[in-house]
């Protein structure tokens, strides 16, 4: 039995050696991806373009607009004369936020009152502006707080607020600066990881019965499941190879903290490449042909990324999509990935996911197994 | 029951759906044997080769192979087994040793001989010089005759080949099917199917395959002779389709048919209706037309017993 195995191993292996697009294929996507993902996907937003429209021309309505010129956050494209000019800019995507300062703000803010100012933003890309409108509430908070005591200081406390403030001093554990980089890099190690081996180990087999060589392979005395252990043992070894090298990169590259224990993220690295094995298996047991394996990846492989957590937070799904993330190993292997970058912590706290992705490659082999089985019929 | 035979199949039937592949087949092929299968696309050749092989499992019915049946111990079927599919089946980025070696090793070749048969198999498919070439650069006769090695690595006891020689030059096939008699003449029991009938011609015994049923089997001689009642005459005239009508109406034909570019008749005595054909049809305005005796081949076999052409 293991005589055979090692036959399909030193086979792959001079077909692997043969094959120097293989290689590149390895080893430079994963690479590429890693650094993509880590300086493209962020959720911070800096130099949010602005068109502002100053009705009011005052002293105050300038400093305002001082204020947001000033702020690293947004960046001022366009003063507007009319209504119509700012509208035209938010319209050609000249700017995102458009803030209008009415006529009268000076006066109420002189009579100690609240003066209202307008922010229109671009709702297209809903996260930045949920996220812009926050930095315009920030600025004209303070803004407006500055304002209130330098009155009550200059009025002598006739007008203005009675100065009370609660400041809030806030502390991120783990990623003590929110760097998006921290959160997406292991991220990114796993569904790479998910993508590659998926593709890998379902192409594999689908060649082989498109070839025809596996049928000339099912006529000798192997038995399908050595079979299917020589043909998906190189994808394994790959799969710690690349995780060995996108976490290097993440660590030494993005200098993203790695606290916890190799060993646990070996073993769930482990579990989890199994999950993925299984799953490239089972489509290759569906497709006939590569580009059936092509399209079925696609589909597959999609919602697995959705539904993982990877940048959509879980809690917000409707509650018939979490459940299915349940299904999703990706979901279990990024909490193990991100809890061992970042966290450092151990089995003690991560057994529950380990578990999960053990039951999940169990189910998954099995069925693997069974449809494999039948495919040659 | 099988002690003596190399391949007995008793009543085998296989179903996929509604479609019948085999409809209870039943034969035996002796040590040493070369056995064709002749029959239409369709007629259910590649599937019971499948069966034989252990990849398909019958709906109903035996097959023993090499003294094993094929359905409760198809690993020991595989081991005694050599099977070349219709499609060219070995690795093309590897060498031509790689792939020997890799299903030599599959196949439990012991270590100590797998250097010999390798070279024998290079030997075999004319290879010798050219084992460090990728499969791919191969030209087909050659690629053919290694798949042959590559099958007979394990000193199998019973080879299937599977429509082997489609796709190839006529002398790459001349000479797979020196191979294949030197096997035979080696005790190897040999079962392959072809459309071609003038390979069939090679077997020491054909069974002819339509709609998944057995309908002749025999020497090649004895299935010409069983299929063409009477004796042949080729006959060559214009006008085709009159002639046809013509000589159907002559006395003592038994039967007519287009075959390629002249009549094929049946009658029952070849020199007597001969002359009698031709007069008739220059009396009846087909002038220059010639009647002449043949031996009946096996495509005129096929034709009698199938009722179609082969493909």
């Amino acid at each position: 039995m293991f005589g055979r195995i090692l036959q399909l191993l030193i086979k792959e292996l001079l077909q692997f050696r043969r094959d120097r697009s293989a290689r590149f294929r390895l080893l430079i996507p994963p690479v590429i991806q890693m650094l993509v993902f880590g300086y493209a996907a962020t959720f911070e937003v800096f130099d949010v373009s602005t068109a502002i429209l100053d009705q009011d021309r005052t002293q105050e309505s300038r400093a305002l607009t001082a204020a947001f010129v000033h702020s690293s956050r947004f960046r001022v494209t366009l003063s507007a004369a009319t209504r119509q000019q700012l509208r035209d800019a938010v319209e050609r995507s000249d700017a995102q936020v458009g803030l209008v300062i009415p006529p009268g703000f000076a006066e109420l803010l002189r009579k100690g009152q609240t003066s209202p100012v307008q922010a229109v933003v671009d709702g297209t890309n809903s996260n930045t502006a949920l996220i812009a409108l926050g930095y315009v509430g920030q600025i004209a908070g303070t803004f407006g707080q500055d304002y209130a005591q330098d009155l009550a200081r200059r009025t002598g406390r006739a007008r203005g607020r009675p100065l009370v403030s609660v400041s809030l001093e806030e502390r991120y554990w783990y990623n003590p600066n929110l760097n998006s980089r921290w959160f997406f890099v292991p991220g990114v190690i796993g569904s790479v990881l998910l993508i590659t081996i998926v593709n890998l180990s379902a192409f594999a087999i689908v060649r082989e019965r498109e070839v025809g060589t596996l049928e000339q392979i099912m006529v000798t005395p192997i038995r399908p499941v050595e079979f299917l252990i020589g043909k998906t043992l190189p994808f394994f070894l790959i799969g710690l190879v690349e995780v060995a090298i996108t976490t290097t990169v993440g660590m030494l590259w993005f200098q993203v903290p790695f606290r916890g224990s190799f060993l646990v993220l070996l073993a769930g690295t482990s579990l989890f490449l199994l999950c993925v094995l299984a799953l490239g298996l089972l489509i290759s047991t569906l497709c006939a042909t590569q580009q059936q394996a092509f399209a079925t990846n696609f589909f597959v492989l999609n919602p697995m990324f959705i539904l993982s957590g990877f940048s959509f937070p879980i809690a917000s799904m409707p509650e018939f999509l979490q459940w299915l993330t349940y299904l999703d190993p990706l979901r279990y292997f990024l909490v193990i990935i991100r809890a061992t970058f970042l966290k450092g912590v151990g089995m003690e706290i991560l057994w529950h996911q380990m578990l999960a992705l053990a039951a999940i490659a169990f189910g998954l082999l099995a069925v693997a197994v069974l449809r494999f089985r039948k495919s040659l019929d | 029951m099988a002690a003596e035979a190399a391949i007995t199949v008793d009543g085998l039937v296989k179903r996929f759906g509604d479609f019948t592949a085999l409809d209870g087949v039943s034969f035996e092929v002796g040590r040493g044997e070369i056995m064709g299968f002749l029959g239409p696309n369709g007629a259910g050749k590649s599937t019971l080769i499948r069966i034989l092989c252990g990849l398909l499992r019958p709906t109903a019915g035996r097959a023993w192979v090499a003294g094993l049946d094929v359905a409760t111990d198809p690993e020991g079927v595989r081991q005694r087994i050599g099977y070349m599919s219709q499609k060219f089946s070995l690795y093309s980025d590897l060498t031509v040793a790689e792939n020997l070696r890799f299903f030599g090793g599959i196949y439990g070749v012991p270590r100590e001989a797998l250097d010999g048969r390798v070279a024998e198999a290079i030997g075999i498919a004319g290879l010798a010089g050219r084992d460090k070439a990728l499969v791919s650069t191969l030209a087909g006769g050659w690629k053919q005759r290694l798949a042959l090695g590559a099958a007979i690595l394990h000193r199998p006891s019973v080879l299937f080949l599977d429509e082997p020689t489609s796709g190839v030059d006529p002398e790459s096939r001349r000479r797979f099917w020196d191979l294949i008699h030197d096997l035979g003449a080696e005790g190897v029991s040999v079962l392959v199917s072809t459309h071609y009938m003038d390979e069939a011609e090679y077997c020491n015994r054909i069974a002819l395959i339509n709609r998944g049923r057995l309908i002749a089997l025999g020497t090649p001689h004895d299935i010409k002779q069983q299929a063409v009642d009477g004796e042949l005459l080729a006959v060559e005239a214009g006008n085709f389709g009159r002639a046809l009508a013509i000589v159907r109406a002559a006395p003592g034909v038994r039967e007519a048919a287009v075959f390629g570019r002249s009549l094929h008749v049946v009658v029952d005595s070849a020199a007597a209706r001969g002359p009698e054909i031709e007069a008739r049809l220059a009396s009846q305005g087909i002038a220059g037309a010639s009647a002449r005796r043949i031996d009946p081949t096996m495509e005129d076999s096929f034709v009698r017993l199938v009722g179609e052409a082969p493909g």
